[in-house]
């Protein structure tokens, strides 16, 4: 099922993508174009395989055996499937926040310049600009400015998680994976985090796997429906959600089924 | 009718649930009163030996029975000596072999290696001590105390601690026999620690392209830090009251001296090797009060133990 | 930049080879004292060693009395610490939410869990040899009970801990009174578990020297006397092994080997049986 043709650049090509876990494909050639500095959802019904497809796009599945992927993930042109491909590199060029709050048992500051100091050897002075400007860009800045030192682990569940997407934009990705982000908070937590990835897609690229078809539709440009490891419709999100092409995807966004 | 027989029925039930709760607490209950009487037991028993020697006893390096003078410092040197040893021996490979079953072994392996190291734990203490004085104190004594006296011995600050006969008996081959018998424990420990740290956790700092040794050393570590320092010390608990690992070949010699090759004593060894044959009450009490001051010292670091591990389980129900 | 990654690359390397090799020395040890057992225990086993008593230096014998004495010892303290232990257990799970008791025990039962086994001797020495005036197989029954307890209690409790409230309210809410609940229903789902919990106890005493060697001491004839000095492998292993007696020690190698073929035997056996039950789940 090939994707719409959109006129915004791509940030990252999907060719003919498989992806098995075991002997059982959970991916079934998939072909996608993600388009440059929008916000793609992936919805479906559990099960479908969007996270695992969001997965490949950093190759997490490498830590586990029984997982591979084969086909070809474009970034700028390169394929990050390819096994030459440095892992812990491509890592820090894409970044990605979990369905539940991850911070580190360290301070504020330290999670945040954690990956950072990891690439980049930065003065003390620039290590805390890139600190003050992560924070402020995740919009957490103003919360927790005069308690940097505190443990990450002293905050609320949706600062938590504005953390994280802190921590994942502090060494400037050129894309954001957010795997269900929202799941684990509160609806003012989650209206917060929504308008933040309205803010931070000036500047990244973003995907987003949601099971909040609500959610897909008040925050992304593009949607993916998927059911059952195949993409079923990939377009302009206002156009899936009013004006399905398949009947599938109508039957799923209209509560038929899921 | 039928109500008064249920009446009737339902005052045997009620008794025999008080009957049989009571019992239950009883022998909780019990515990306590265990513990107790341990403590007040050997407390009566030493009570001669307290009366005698005081506060002297322990500091005083004396032991001879034949002028029933008796100290306590060379035994608690001894055991100290030996179980420090064991941890600075055995945290790092311990720490090691967790990493290796929790990040890099093949799925296949975990299991089986999982119960090696376990089975290791189950190993009687006497045979680690057999084991010890047969097999590993000749090839000590041939080849590596040698080569300690000859490095290590004449290096300038630490050299009385490192220079000694070649006798293979020593307090040093008694700490690394130690070390052995507690590695598996310790890391059975770390592994278990180490399995309950969120996937999630880990998956973000490998997603921010760290490496596999960052992750377990600036995450998981400092993530599960107080189930390992409570881990540690409950190897040092155990570490503390090993008698029959030790007990062949530390040499049961009452002497202090610096070099940790030189063989030396430790509390549970002067107990195994001459409470029975300790003639005279002082001489006895004096082994009891021994007794008291290894199970205080023991109840203190398992008391800590016990509290940093129930610190992490709080931390983890109250949701990471 | 390339060089603060490569130097993180090589760290990782070193780290990793590093823990690579700790495995192996773990795996080593074990190795070799499974092999020197081997080696000197597997010669010195004959059914002599069954059959015959320890003897005096310098001829032949066996280990009867020996292993008899053991056996008598673990046996008897298993059932008495195993009640004991069972039921201090199940009030820690299922009556001890409210008050003191509950914390408190919990916590000793920790202490006595890893406490010197020596000191337990010391104590069953105090209290009871002393009392009776001699040594005997009920003094090292006492003091390995006391061993056994706190191994069931920990077993049981956790067991129990784990059977879900809604097995508990079910039966409630057949109208079965509270002691049915616990000893038809919910300690009967957790047997398996606790079964290992015993199992595990029995291997932790077979091996225990250090509270036998006040208690029962140690006995040159057989004998079903437990009001008397019983022998029992383990002092037997540590007299004989420290002796200069060529003869002796290699009946200590035997001893050695059956013990830990033993325990390792009942510690296997445990781990399986545990697996079933989860799988059953």
């Amino acid at each position: 099922m090939n994707a719409e043709s959109i006129t915004t650049p791509h940030k990252l090509i999907v060719k003919n993508l498989n992806f098995y876990y075991g002997a059982d494909r959970a991916l079934k050639d998939i072909n996608m174009n993600i388009p440059d500095k929008m916000v793609t959802a992936f919805i479906g019904p559990s099960g479908c395989g969007k996270s695992t497809l969001l997965r490949t796009f950093n190759r997490m599945y490498q830590l586990y055996p029984k997982q591979r992927a084969e086909g070809e993930i474009l970034l700028d042109g390169e394929n990050l499937l390819d096994k030459k491909q440095d892992l812990n590199t491509l890592r820090s060029k894409i970044g990605m926040v979990f369905q539940k709050p991850t911070p580190f048992p360290m301070s504020i500051y330290d999670n945040i310049a954690f990956g950072v100091k990891l690439y980049e050897n930065l003065s003390a002075r620039d290590m805390e600009e890139r600190v003050e400007w992560a924070l402020k860009k995740a919009a957490l800045w103003n919360e927790v400015k005069d308690k940097l030192k505190q443990s990450g682990t002293g905050l609320s569940g949706g600062q938590q998680q504005r953390l994280c997407i802190a921590r994942a934009i502090a060494v400037k990705p050129t894309v954001l994976l957010l795997d269900e982000p929202t799941s684990a908070l509160d609806p003012i937590s989650t209206a917060h985090i929504e308008k933040l990835v309205d803010e931070l897609k000036k500047d990244f690229t973003i995907v987003i796997v949601t099971h909040n078809m609500q959610q897909a539709a008040r925050v992304s440009d593009f949607t993916a429906y998927m059911y059952l490891g195949d993409l079923v419709e990939f377009g302009d999100t206002s156009a899936v959600f009013t004006n399905p092409k398949r009947k599938e995807t109508e039957d799923y966004i209209t509560g038929r089924f899921g | 009718m039928s109500t008064q027989l249920r009446d009737s029925q339902l005052k045997r039930q009620n008794l025999l649930d008080i009957l049989f709760r009571n019992l239950t607490r009883f022998c909780a209950f019990g515990v306590l009163a265990l513990l107790l009487s341990i403590i007040a037991s050997l407390v009566v028993s030493s009570s001669l030996a307290m009366h005698e020697f005081g506060f002297g006893f322990l500091t005083s390096a004396d032991w001879n029975p034949v002028t029933d003078k008796f100290g306590a410092l060379v035994p608690i040197a001894g055991t100290l000596a030996t179980s420090i040893i064991a941890l600075l021996i055995a945290i790092p490979v311990s720490f090691g072999i967790a990493i290796f079953l929790t990040e890099l072994s093949p799925q296949w392996m975990r299991r089986p290696l999982g119960v090696a190291i376990e089975l290791l734990a189950g190993i009687p203490s006497i045979i680690y001590g057999m084991w010890g004085l047969f097999v590993f104190v000749p090839i000590f004594a041939d080849h590596i105390e040698p080569w300690i006296n000859d490095n290590l011995g004449q290096l300038p600050v630490i050299s009385p601690l490192f220079s000694g006969p070649n006798l293979g008996i020593s307090v040093l081959a008694a700490g690394i026999i130690l070390a052995i018998m507690i590695i598996p424990f310790i890391a059975s420990v770390m592994r278990d620690v180490f399995d309950v740290v969120p996937t999630l956790l880990k998956e973000s700092a490998y997603g921010l392209g760290a490496t596999t040794w960052e992750v377990m050393y600036q995450v998981v570590l400092p993530y599960t830090k107080i189930g390992v320092v409570g881990g540690i010390m409950l190897g040092l608990g155990r570490a503390l009251g090993e008698t029959m690992a030790i007990t062949f070949v530390i040499g049961n010699a009452h002497q202090l001296s610096a070099s940790l090759l030189k063989p030396g004593n430790s509390i549970s060894s002067a107990l195994a090797n001459e409470f029975t044959e300790a003639v005279g009450d002082l001489y006895t009490s004096a082994l009891v009060e021994l007794g008291l001051i290894l199970f205080f010292i023991t109840f203190v670091v398992l008391s800590l133990a016990r509290f940093m591990l129930y610190r992490l389980a709080q931390r983890e129900g109250h949701g990471a | 930049m390339f060089s603060l990654y490569a130097r993180r690359r090589l760290i990782n390397t070193i780290s990793l080879t590093i823990s690579v090799l700790a495995m192996a020395f773990g795996l080593f040890w074990l190795g070799w004292i499974l092999v020197t057992l081997l080696i000197q225990g597997l010669p010195a086993l004959s059914t002599t060693i069954f059959t015959q008593t320890t003897p005096p230096p310098g001829s032949q014998g066996g280990l009867s009395n020996a292993i008899w004495g053991s056996l008598m010892m673990t046996f008897m303290a298993t059932i008495i610490g195993t009640p004991i232990g069972i039921l201090a257990g199940t009030y820690l799970a299922e009556f001890g939410q409210r008050g003191w008791l509950s914390p408190v025990t919990r916590f000793i039962n920790d202490i006595l869990l890893s406490a010197p086994s020596i000191v337990i001797g010391l104590f069953i020495y105090a209290v009871y040899v002393i009392k009776v005036g001699h040594f005997s197989g009920w003094g090292g029954t006492f003091a390995l009970s006391i061993i056994v307890i706190p191994v069931v209690i920990r077993t049981t409790e956790n067991m129990l801990r784990l059977i879900p409230n809604s097995l508990r309210e079910a039966a409630a809410a057949l109208g079965a009174p509270q002691w049915k609940v616990i000893t038809f229903v919910t300690l009967r789902a957790a047997r398996a578990g606790i079964l290992t919990g015993i199992l595990l106890a029995i291997a932790r005493i077979s091996g225990e020297t250090a509270p036998l060697l006040f208690t029962a001491l140690n006995n040159q004839f057989f004998s079903y006397n437990m009001n008397q000095p019983m022998a029992n492998l383990p002092v037997v292993i540590f007299q004989f092994a420290m002796s200069p007696y060529d003869d002796w020690r290699s009946l200590a190698w035997a001893g050695a080997l059956i013990i830990t073929f033993s325990v390792l035997t009942l510690n296997i056996v445990a781990r399986v049986m545990f697996r079933q039950k989860a799988n059953t789940h």
